[in-house]
């Protein structure tokens, strides 16, 4: 059974999905971020679905248990997309976008053909247990490729405040998760962060809630001031 | 031993990106002015220091809450923690970091200064709001 407080933070974390539509809807920014949107959106409603089936079946069912980590890979996948239309924002000048949507189906297909190399040994539940590899390799990949996509936008000298806003937060997000999921496979059945996990969470649609919110499009940063190392 | 690299990688990584990401929110506001009044209250009058940081917060917490601006405050306060860890760790050894991190401490302390200016306003629409109705 999930504590009042794992309750909490998921009505929360779903409260901030839903308001990260309604923030861009506000400012006119859904269709220029249609699918950081998708996500938000798919986010919301699996949030929901998760409750009803929990509700339902209970949380040691394996009702729950199927429908937490499919959803999840599905949830991974909206992500990687909406990283890769971030991808179409920062590289639209170069006309770029039909190889960046290559680039990302051939990762895609990469990271799924390695993660089967992974699991393929396991005689029973293979499915489940590639579905599972491939939404941990899919972060790690996620992060790899907004830290390459932060180099282009330091490179290329972008000043969007609210797109660098939006790339950064995505960075932290994966990057949180990406550590999570290896903490657990380096000490398998140990529950690292069991308080702070659910929060990284509401991280994403809390930044980019902020970023639609707070920042208009127009706004202009000077980027070489955000780098770690001065450029 | 796979697990240890992302490991590994995804903590500097995050880092690197929580950096960048709170100087994007502390760079917004750097270009706004402070008004006359709130220099007077903080003591900052063009530049922050990092010293100043913990009384403009305390002055930040007498006022009402924004919501919108409390997500940029946290990530604030949380970079502010990391700066103050990095000062008493690293820049002992490496003096460069000292000057770096007494800047960025100053950066966040205007950044509070000027949360504290939007809260003021805020504070006295809300109050003239309630003397209109």
């Amino acid at each position: 059974m999930l504590s009042p407080y794992q309750y909490a933070v998921w009505l929360v974390c779903t409260i901030l999905e839903i308001g990260v539509v309604v923030c861009a809807v506000k400012k006119n920014a859904f269709r220029r971020y249609v699918f950081l949107n998708i996500a938000m959106i798919a986010s919301a409603a699996i949030s929901i679905a998760r409750y009803q089936i929990l509700h339902h079946y209970g949380f040691t069912s394996k009702e729950y248990h199927y429908f937490y980590y499919y959803s999840d890979f599905l949830l991974v996948i909206t992500l990687y997309l909406a990283l890769t239309s971030l991808y179409s924002h920062v590289f639209a000048e170069l006309k770029a976008e039909q190889y960046v949507r290559l680039g990302t189906v051939l990762l895609l297909c990469g990271t799924a053909l390695f993660s089967y190399a992974v699991v393929q040994q396991s005689s029973s539940r293979l499915l489940t247990r590639f579905v599972v590899e491939l939404s941990q390799n899919l972060y790690f990949v996620g992060l790899v490729l907004t830290y390459v996509l932060w180099g282009a936008v330091l490179k290329l000298r972008e000043t969007r405040t609210r797109l660098i806003q939006l790339i950064l937060s995505t960075g932290v997000y994966f990057s949180l998760f990406a550590a999570n999921f290896a903490l657990q496979n380096l000490y398998y059945g140990r529950t690292f962060f069991e308080y702070l996990t659910p929060l990284f969470g509401c991280f994403l649609p809390l930044s980019w809630m902020y970023a639609f919110w707070r920042i208009p499009e127009e706004t202009r940063i000077a980027p070489a001031r955000l780098a770690v190392v001065p450029r | 031993m796979m697990a240890g690299i992302i490991l590994a990688c995804s903590v500097v990584l995050l880092l690197q990106f929580f950096v960048s990401y709170c100087r994007s929110l502390i760079a917004a506001s750097s270009r706004q002015v402070l008004s006359a009044e709130v220099q007077d209250v903080t003591g900052i009058q063009r530049a922050a220091s990092g010293e100043d940081y913990k009384r403009v917060m305390q002055l930040l917490q007498l006022c009402p809450e924004r919501p919108e601006d409390r997500n940029g405050i946290q990530a604030v306060s949380a970079y502010f923690g990391l700066l103050n860890f990095l000062r008493s760790t690293v820049a002992r050894i490496v003096p460069s970091m000292q000057a770096w991190t007494d800047m960025e401490r100053g950066h966040c302390a205007y950044f509070a200064a000027v949360a504290l200016e939007r809260r003021i306003s805020f504070s006295r629409d809300m109050l003239a709001q309630q003397m209109d109705a």
